[in-house]
């Protein structure tokens, strides 16, 4: 590793190879180990969830052959059949959406409300107030179930959608993430001057900040969205009759069953997670985005 | 809060009453109003909504597991520590409590160690970017009730994918649910699978904040590759390897819908296999709390108890990590 001054010298076979080697880094190319590695992450990441639809296309028997299908099989449409038959499956979908929705909207709107005032408006406080919120984000609220059961009862919410929705409504990465952005993408002319206006500052939230937050909000309502359906600790505490499960009580519940169909449950499976594969495949980008950014800031 | 602003703007519209301009000083005493309310008026919802129902359930719990509180009674007597010297006497506390260690030990060492291989793969000029990334993270839109079902198919002991492999490569049949250590590498597997590309790109995004000439110049000195990613790659993004070390932790020590669903039907689901081997705390506390009885004081100390594991142990990565630092 002495052959640093090479560069005067006609290229020996050693120096070329470096140069090539350095021109490979300075223009960050990857090999073809790079490459393999690559995919076999990808076949990795991707197979379970293919092979979840293997096993929801064929019917138990053929499970049991050896060697085991990797293909599928014909029995989707009544396994699907099946799944539905056996749980309230329709009503589990729909409760899913209505609380995801719901969430949602509430987180996106709650964040940008309070990220507006952390990044653009002066208020005593406002740096204790923002640093008590990152604080919160890493707070296990998961643990203060019981008391929240206790609440639920006491509000005679338990066995309802809105005791699943309500601990959503607001969440502090989501303040966090909108405080950020806005402070960048939200230029204090645009404030001064709607301000000069006489525009209250409730009308310049709803006419400047939301519509320049859209980018962030969307980036944040995926994540909330997928967070909320994929929700499963506190629905199973807190919802007991079949037809208010949310989708994943529900998988839950098939998965649980004493005979273990495992045609039957990975249909369910299949079922609670192709809405939201739908979701990546259109909005992932912004998921990946948001979280890149969520990290490079936090 | 809104109290103070309240109060000096006790109006005074008889005074400007019939005068010509009485729009001015009350348009503008609003618009002060507005100034000086508005914020906390933006902020006061995150901070209700919080409270109701994220901090008061998680503080009440403390005064909850002082108690001998259950749910099918209305008298609650105050016991002060007895749940938890009950707690620290069961055996299958400290089962749980081994099981969950275990379990986060196995699924985030391995399953950070790979991200950031990984994040240092995707910093590069591949072919088809987003494609790569994009599929990094697709395990992570899978639920985790979705990840357990689809897992405990595949480590089958009779009909299991990953069984069959191991038989046609000449090892023999594992029954994973069996054995303490065959469940908790299943389990991190499950873990590992869901989370290592969601982190790979919160690792990529903090790598692509590192100056290109910094590799430049370790290039002509003859570094490596692999030593840039240690040498250089690494310390430069230690804060983010330490945010990821902290959540995995706090997301690690709270792992319920894997070890509940790999246990299957019946009430080996919530004691974590019929010997309890893969019975995380977070099991042990619902099997408490809801499965028998509703022991609402005793499941509480649980939940207070593993606060303060979470608090300690996230205390500990923080000043461990400090010290790496300061040691290179």
């Amino acid at each position: 590793m002495t052959t640093a001054p090479t560069s005067r010298r006609p290229a020996s076979p050693v120096s070329a190879r470096r140069r090539r080697a350095y021109l490979r880094l300075m223009r960050n190319k990857p090999g073809s180990l790079a490459y393999l590695t690559l995919v076999a992450v990808l076949f990795f990441s991707g197979f379970p969830l293919y092979y979840s639809v293997v096993v929801a296309s064929r019917d138990n028997s053929a499970l049991g052959q050896i060697p085991p299908p990797v293909l599928p099989g014909a029995n989707l449409v009544e396994n699907i059949e099946r799944v539905f038959a056996t749980v309230p499956f329709d009503a589990a979908l729909v409760n899913s959406v209505i609380v995801s929705v719901a969430v949602t909207a509430s987180v996106v709107f709650f964040s940008t409300l309070a990220g507006f005032a952390f990044a653009k408006l002066e208020f005593k406080a406002s740096k204790a107030l923002l640093v008590a919120v990152v604080a919160t984000m890493m707070v296990p609220v998961q643990l203060g179930v019981i008391p929240l059961y206790m609440l639920m009862i006491e509000l005679e919410w338990t066995d309802t959608l809105w005791a699943v929705i309500a601990p959503g409504l607001v969440n502090a990465f989501g303040v966090f993430f909108m405080t950020q952005y806005l402070r960048g993408a939200l230029p204090g002319e645009l404030i001064e001057a709607a301000r000069a206006d006489g525009a209250s500052t409730f009308r310049i939230f709803w006419q400047v900040v939301l519509p320049a937050a859209r980018p962030a909000a969307v980036v944040l309502g995926v994540l909330t969205f997928l967070t909320a359906w994929n929700d499963y600790f506190w629905p199973l505490i807190v919802l007991s009759s079949p037809d208010r499960y949310t989708v994943q009580v529900a998988l839950s519940t098939l998965a649980g069953g004493y005979v273990t169909d495992q045609s039957l449950v990975l249909t369910g499976t299949m079922l609670a997670t192709l809405p939201l594969l739908a979701v990546f495949a259109l909005l992932g980008k912004y998921m990946i985005s948001g979280i890149m950014q969520g990290a490079v800031k936090g | 809060m809104s109290l103070a602003t309240r109060s000096d703007t006790t109006k005074r519209p008889a005074a400007t009453g019939g005068g010509p301009a009485p729009v001015g000083p009350w348009r503008h005493r609003l618009y002060r109003l507005d100034l000086k309310a508005s914020p906390f008026l933006y902020i006061a919802p995150f901070f209700a909504l919080f409270a109701a129902f994220g901090l008061f359930p998680l503080a009440f719990t403390a005064w909850v597991s002082m108690h001998d509180w259950s749910l099918l009674s209305d008298e609650h007597a105050f016991v002060g520590a007895e749940n938890y010297t009950a707690l620290l006497t069961d055996p299958y506390f400290w089962n749980a409590l081994g099981n969950t260690v275990s379990i986060l030990a196995l699924s985030t060492v391995p399953q950070l160690l790979a991200a950031l291989l990984l994040a240092h793969l995707l910093t590069m000029r591949l072919r088809g970017r987003t494609f790569f990334r994009m599929g990094m993270l697709l395990p992570n839109v899978a639920s985790v009730v979705a990840v357990a079902v689809i897992f405990s198919q595949l480590f089958g002991r009779d009909f299991g994918l990953i069984n069959w492999v191991l038989e046609s490569l000449g090892a023999g049949r594992i029954d994973w649910q069996a054995g303490r250590a065959s469940s908790h590498a299943a389990i991190a597997v499950m873990v590992a699978w869901k989370w290592t590309g969601y982190n790979a790109l919160i690792y990529l995004a903090a790598m692509q904040a590192v100056p290109r000439d910094v590799y430049e110049a370790a290039h002509l000195d003859g570094a490596s590759r692999l030593q840039q990613l240690l040498r250089i790659t690494v310390p430069m993004i230690r804060p983010t390897i330490v945010f990821t070390v902290i959540v995995s932790t706090i997301y690690g020590l709270q792992i319920f819908a894997e070890p509940q669903l790999f246990g299957g039907a019946g009430p080996n689901g919530v004691t974590g296999g019929a010997s309890r081997q893969f019975q995380t705390l977070t099991l042990y506390l619902y099997e408490h709390a809801f499965n028998r009885g509703f022991e609402f004081g005793y499941a509480s100390a649980v939940a207070w108890t593993m606060f303060a594991v979470i608090v300690l142990v996230a205390l500990l990565n923080y000043l461990f990590i400090r010290r790496i630092r300061s040691d290179s």
